[in-house]
């Protein structure tokens, strides 16, 4: 098993390195071994973490290693097989889609590279989450930012592309500086990077546990830390953007998780911290989503939202834990299927998106519209999606939002017998998951009505059609496991107990998850079955409606215009109109900006208005404070003059002073 | 319990739904000094509409077509899993009532896009508007069914239903419940689209909301909508008349006829509730509703007390 996850990893470098060569003349070819080498290595790394998670010996593997620090030691235990499922399904078949989608690319210079940095990033995640060595973490983690970061650069002669690249390489690296303290921190409590040897005893937990929030927190996209997703997810190619948003932010999920599970115990308030940061992404996250005009920005947000409902699972799950409350079980099992979840329909969508976007080449959702029978299986694919983010059954994101819901209410069941802290927090999750649901119905009904349904708001540049079959067989069949999981989710939460046992801290054994998983499995089951009865249902109405339609006169007409004879497709509803009522209401929430003239008058001439929101995060905490570092570091320029006798003087006055200060 | 007592309740909100409306209507009848339809109106209204062929917009495609399918599919089994008179559903395990909200939301993600299908500003108005109030909703629904669990410790509407009594209603969880009704209320009035968030009789641009969204539906869809509208008058109605009026008399059958007859107690308070008052205008909607979250929420203090 050791070797498969080695030879999946060398077919990972290898199709990098071939891709380097794959540009001009070659890349038709280049396309054919990108594609098949991912397939290859995916299907041969998921052979060894399927056998971890069906409970087989965790990996472990050593090698010598030339650094005079850390040690290169690589271990898949449950929990790094369960974030491994995701990057190497999603990387697999983004990597089909990627070849059709980059196919109008392939004479551009970067191309080669493009695949080479993408294939980089799924090593660089491999190694990130079986790292099992602070310094060997480190440096995967910066394998997998920086080679993202080429990623969302590839389109580099645009100056937004430019902007968001600059801004997630600061995220990034500022998010990684809260790690180097974090794992020297580590390291100077057991005087080993070996994370066998770390023990969270000896250390300023709480701390740690404030370095891994922050640095791990923006790589996931806590609220307040996402301002780098809503920027380079549109920036990057479409299948990138399915990468990064569907798994690479995970892996600061896993990270947390990785760091927490070294203590021997957990505070409290540690579970309050993530149900806040949890609630703040859940609602700050779809409530931006919902008011954006910017297809992948509005899935970028909405990422921000699930990466909130994957906090929040984990934060009553830690709060129950605390108490040794077997409600913890649910919820982190919630949270843990929620990361498979979020992977699977998050990529569908960016590669829907993506599909309109080769399609019409536009992202701006208020542009767009009837898409729905021009690109039937997009539409369908896009459906499917939406359903499920929004957590409706019988798709997958229900399964994941179920269990958490079971131990939310679990937790107010509790009632006044218990200590408040299962009961306040289930309460407040509770209502939480229930906004959040229904702002993403308003904000997934949207995307789907307006892009897809009515008709064009602008005419489309050629003829519109989908894809071909490399972009949308990975579609479809992401899309198909959205279903799956929603309808066999119980029989994976069945086998979920090693995993909600590894997600505890190293002093907790008393609750055995294996036992109590089978009766949220029956839930599921019975969930299953409903859905299975409502889709009968459904398809009894359907053809009895049919029939009964069958022998009668159906006619097609305009839509009716109430009257109005000159109807054009300009005034259907827009996205940004359909989301008015919610920005009327919860306007002080979302500042935005007004410019231009609105119509005015009784013979009003030609205006424009262009309305947009700004992210608050942007607009009001980081740029001002990046400008003022940017004026403060500005005076340093009166040294940096370009004058090379003046540099070689500071050097001199350097080494004397150096010299000067080893006499004292 | 016999089966014929579990699967009573379905049959009779099939058979019955439509005459609440038409209770709703006669009482509002009454009010306005007029005679009214017959009370077989929605029946024959019913009838008419499933005789009829169908005019579709050359805009829309499958989404119209489904809508109304989805919608009706949600509510038949949405109605298996609600109590009547302490009985149990037909269908109850734990954690139903999360999947019964959710089966309500995806028939109105369906409905939404059923609506925004024939590409019309109208429906799109009115669509916004459904998404928009139901999120709101939403949480009120589901905290004010999580109070309840906490009362009953249980997370499934029919031992929730079945705990309710004439005792617990006098006990010290009375206040809770009287929240919880109220806010029910509440969610009742938005999830129907009765006035005061939506006036049922017009679908005049300004006030519209779920008679717009079905503007451009004809024919057995619109029978379908129709139909299935009257069953969530009386599926969401057993979620008020539960806690209200929970008569326990220990005979399943004279209960589950009480709590039919609560039903329509219901619906003649709809009307005077409809004939009584105007429309809210559409800025304050969300006031309301956030109104029936605090009644819901408030429920809370008397779980931790």
């Amino acid at each position: 098993m050791n070797r498969l996850f080695l030879i999946s990893f060398g077919i990972f470098l290898l199709a990098g390195v071939l891709s380097l060569a794959g540009n001009g003349s070659r890349a038709p070819l280049n396309r054919w071994v990108q594609a098949l080498l991912s397939i290859a290595a995916a299907i041969i790394g998921l052979i060894p973490a399927v056998s971890v998670l069906a409970g087989g010996e965790p990996l472990d593997i050593q090698r010598a290693w030339g650094l005079p620090a850390g040690s290169f030691h690589l271990r898949m235990d449950v929990l790094s097989a369960w974030f491994a499922v995701p990057v190497l399904f999603i990387s697999g078949l983004a990597a089909v889609y990627g070849t059709g989608y980059m196919q109008p690319q392939e004479s551009r210079k970067g191309y080669g590279f493009n695949g080479f940095a993408y294939q980089l990033l799924v090593a660089g995640m491999l190694l990130t989450i079986t790292a099992w060595d602070g310094v060997l973490f480190l440096i995967a983690w910066e394998i997998m930012s920086i080679a993202a970061w080429f990623l969302v650069m590839f389109e580099h002669e645009k100056a937004a592309v430019r902007q968001a690249g600059w801004i997630y390489l600061t995220a990034t690296h500022l998010g990684t500086a809260f790690l180097f303290a974090l794992f020297v921190i580590l390291k100077d409590g057991s005087g080993s990077f070996d994370f066998s040897a770390v023990s969270g005893t000896a250390i300023s937990a709480n701390l740690v546990f404030f370095l891994a929030l922050v640095g791990f927190g923006a790589k996931a996209g806590f609220f307040g830390l996402h301002v780098w997703l809503p920027e380079a997810h549109p920036a990057a190619p479409s299948h990138v953007s399915a990468l990064m948003s569907g798994v690479m932010i995970k892996t600061g999920i896993y990270g947390l998780i990785r760091i927490l599970t070294f203590f021997p115990a957990w505070p409290e308030w540690w579970g309050w911290v993530l149900v806040a940061a949890g609630i703040a992404s859940g609602l700050g996250g779809i409530l931006h989503a919902t008011v954006q005009k910017d297809l992948k920005r509005l899935l970028a947000f909405s990422s921000v939202e699930n990466i909130g409902i994957i906090a929040m699972g984990l934060g009553i799950g830690m709060i129950c834990i605390h108490r040794e409350y077997a409600l913890a079980v649910p919820a982190i099992a919630g949270a843990m299927l929620h990361v498979w979840n979020h992977a699977i329909f998050k990529s569908a969508l960016f590669m829907g998106a993506g599909s309109v976007l080769h399609a019409t080449g536009t992202r701006s959702i208020d542009r767009l519209g009837g898409l729905g029978k021009r690109m039937p299986t997009t539409s369908l694919v896009f459906l499917v999606a939406a359903a499920a983010v929004c957590g409706l059954p019988p798709f997958n994101g229900f399964v994941g939002e179920l269990l958490i819901y079971i131990a939310a209410f679990g937790g107010i069941s509790m009632g006044s017998g218990s200590t408040a802290g299962p009961v306040l927090s289930g309460f407040i999750v509770a209502a939480a998951l229930a906004l959040v649901g229904g702002l993403a119905a308003i904000c997934f009904t949207k995307v789907f009505g307006i892009v897809f349904l009515g008709e064009p708001r602008q005419a489309y540049p050629g003829h519109v059609h989908e894809g071909g079959w490399r972009m949308t067989g990975p579609m479809i069949i992401l899309a198909g496991t959205c279903v799956v999981i929603g309808m066999g989710g119980f029989l994976l939460v069945d086998r979920m107990g090693a995993l909600v046992a590894a997600v505890s801290p190293r002093g907790v054994s008393g609750v055995a998850p294996a036992a109590l998983l089978g009766e949220f499995s029956s839930v599921l089951f019975n969930v299953a079955m409903i859905s299975a009865v409502l889709l009968a249902l459904g398809f009894i109405l359907f053809s009895g409606r049919k029939k009964l339609l069958a022998g009668r006169v159906v006619a097609a007409a305009p839509t009716w215009g109430c009257g109005y004879t000159r109807p054009t497709t300009r005034m259907q509803y827009t996205g940004t109109s359909f989301v008015q009522p919610l920005v009327a209401a919860l306007g002080f929430l979302l500042p935005g900006k007004q410019e231009g003239m609105p119509v005015a008058g009784y013979f009003p001439a030609e205006s424009t208005v262009l309305t947009r929101t700004d992210d608050p995060f942007m607009s009001r905490v980081y740029g001002p404070l990046f400008n003022a570092v940017a004026a403060g570091f500005s005076r340093f320029r009166r040294i940096q003059h370009g004058r090379l006798h003046l540099y070689l003087l500071h050097i001199i006055i350097t080494l004397v002073a150096i010299i000067c200060w080893s006499f004292l | 319990m016999t089966i014929g007592n579990m699967i009573l309740s379905p049959v009779m909100a099939l058979l019955l739904a439509p005459l609440m409306r038409s209770v709703i209507n006669r009482t509002k009848a009454v009010f306005a000094g007029k005679k009214g339809p017959p009370m077989l109106q929605p029946y024959y209204e019913l009838a008419k509409l499933v005789r009829k062929g169908a005019v579709y917009s050359t805009t829309s495609g499958w989404a119209i077509r489904t809508g109304p399918v989805v919608s009706l599919g949600t509510i038949l089994v949405a109605l298996f899993m609600v109590p009547i008179g302490g009985m149990n559903a037909p269908v109850h395990f734990s954690g139903d009532l999360i999947l019964f909200v959710y089966l309500l939301g995806l028939g109105r993600f369906f409905m939404i896009l059923s609506a925004m299908d024939a590409g019309s500003s109208f429906e799109g108005m009115g669509a916004s508007r459904e998404a928009f109030y139901s999120a709101l909703a939403e949480p009120s629904l589901l905290i004010g069914l999580g109070t309840l669990a906490a009362i009953a410790r249980s997370v499934s509407l029919s031992p929730i239903y079945a705990n309710i009594d004439w005792e617990l209603m006098a006990g010290r969880f009375a206040p809770a419940l009287v929240f919880i009704a109220l806010a029910f209320l509440i969610v009742y009035l938005t999830e129907n689209s009765r006035i005061p968030v939506d006036d049922p009789t017009t679908h005049l641009e300004l006030t519209m909301i779920h008679e717009v969204m079905i503007l451009d539906h004809c024919g057995v869809d619109l029978a379908m909508i129709e139909y299935a509208g009257a069953l969530k008058l009386w599926v969401l109605g057993l979620l008020i008349t539960g806690i209200l009026l929970p008569v326990r008399t220990g005979a399943p059958l004279i209960d589950a006829v009480a709590g039919i007859g609560a039903l329509f107690l219901l619906a003649v308070t709809i009307g005077v509730i409809e004939s009584s008052m105007a429309r809210l205008k559409l800025v304050r909607i969300p006031l309301l509703l956030m109104c029936a979250f605090v009644l819901s929420a408030s429920g809370i203090i008397w779980i931790v007390k």
